[in-house]
């Protein structure tokens, strides 16, 4: 713990991970991994697994597929189906945040003729 | 320390079935998961239930709880009997959401022992590492929101990180600290940040793991963010937007001027190209038209807006088919 002074620590801003990074950095299977990409739950670049590099989103996806499967137990399908929910929530939300602001609401009954 | 009561934290009678436990907290623990909702609260909702599942889903364990008697209320200052466990038997607690946070004191109190002890049966990470004498420690994750600004400037914040470790005696306790960070210019929302060794200490002479800042940014009350773009409203005048103006605008950075075009309308977006998040290539700054109407507060004004009724032929329900 003594190193852990209060200098500001320079953080490496990570681009890309490979499979052993993601699976060290996830804690989980290289196997499980694995099998995300085959569900398709991951996009790796490279041809083959001791080559793949993975976006550093892969990280949130695989500890949220990791979390859904270990609290909730989801299975592979249900994880790739529940991101994809998940993900398309997030960005409804965002845009609906977006739409919000400029809308302002109120609504005056109209008086009809 | 406070008494729980589990049966209350899952909505369920002390005479529920093992079935019932389990598919309610299924069914609650879907709606309350921490990656699925993010309302305030959830977390610890989804840590209380987890807690309540980890005694209730055990026959013995349920069974030694039961026994403490159904007369406590929750939250009320709660001490066990003396020996209120013998005759019970606990197997070591599975893995479960329990290992990512200690249980509340009322929990460690009574199978806290049981916990440590079952290191063999959990799969927890800890527990696991404590057996073998050298090995890297885990690699730690955490979130750091930062304002929209940080990602333009670059910054340095202090962040406070707590993290389950396992004391002298076996228990669980949360430890926290304190460390700062640079917080890279150009950085975006969902990003990770590593800093090498600063995840949970290694066992004997093994490294210490990573820690992983993923990147948040916080609401900003102007901005909002889509990757490296960034989008805000910008309000102009009718005049503004039919004859065309130079109008000032907010940038995260300063304030800059814009050319509005002639024939403007709302919804339309002007783009500041490079001025959104600095990078490689660095994001685009929207201003997204918004066309205010002036009130008719005076007469003067209201004559003005007859003077346009009569002079301008103009019927903005043309594409309804009515007048």
């Amino acid at each position: 713990m003594e190193n852990r002074s209060s200098e500001a620590l320079p953080g490496e801003v990570i681009e890309m991970v490979t499979l052993t990074q993601l699976c060290q950095s996830c804690g989980v299977q290289t196997d499980w991994v694995v099998e995300l990409v085959n569900e398709g739950v991951l996009e790796p670049q490279g041809p083959d697994p001791k080559r793949w590099q993975f976006s550093a989103v892969s990280i949130t996806r695989v500890r949220v597929a990791w979390h859904l499967q270990r609290d909730l137990g989801v299975n592979q399908a249900g994880i790739a189906l529940a991101l994809n929910l998940l993900e398309e929530r997030e960005a409804l939300r965002q845009q609906l945040q977006r739409f919000g602001r400029s809308v302002p609401r109120s609504i005056v009954d109209a008086d009809g003729f | 320390m406070d008494y729980k009561d589990y049966y209350e934290t899952l909505g369920l009678k002390r005479t529920a079935t093992q079935d019932e436990i389990k598919s309610t907290y299924r069914k609650l623990a879907r709606k309350f998961h921490p990656d699925v909702n993010h309302e305030k609260g959830a977390e610890d909702k989804f840590k209380a239930l987890g807690e309540a599942y980890e005694v209730l889903k055990d026959p013995e364990k349920r069974a030694a709880y039961d026994q403490l008697g159904a007369n406590w209320q929750e939250g009320q200052n709660f001490r066990p009997p003396p020996e209120w466990d013998s005759g019970f038997e606990f197997s070591g607690a599975g893995a479960g959401a329990a290992d990512e946070g200690a249980f509340s004191d009322f929990f460690e109190n009574l199978f806290g022992q049981a916990r440590a002890g079952g290191a063999g049966a959990g799969s927890g990470g800890q527990q696991r590492s404590r057996q073998e004498f050298h090995a890297t420690g885990q690699d730690h994750h955490a979130k750091i929101t930062i304002d929209l600004k940080d990602a333009f400037e670059g910054a340095t914040r202090s962040i406070s990180l707590r993290s389950p470790e396992v004391d002298a005696s076996g228990h669980v306790q949360l430890k926290e600290r304190t460390i700062k960070v640079k917080i890279p210019k150009g950085i975006t929302q969902g990003q990770h940040i590593r800093l090498a060794g600063q995840g949970n200490p290694g066992v004997g002479r093994g490294q210490a793991g990573d820690l992983y800042l993923e990147i948040y940014f916080h609401e900003d009350p102007v901005f909002n963010v889509d990757g490296r773009d960034v989008y805000f409203d910008l309000p102009i005048a009718p005049w503004e937007a039919a004859l065309g103006a130079k109008v000032k605008a907010p940038t995260p950075t300063g304030v800059v001027g814009l050319t509005v075009p002639k024939g403007a309308h709302t919804g339309q977006k002007l783009r500041l190209k490079g001025r959104g998040i600095p990078g490689k290539p660095a994001g685009d700054l929207y201003a997204v038209l918004q066309i205010v109407l002036p009130p008719a507060k005076t007469d003067k004004d209201r004559a003005f807006y007859e003077q346009m009724e009569r002079e301008m032929d103009f019927n903005p329900r043309a594409k309804l088919g009515v007048k």
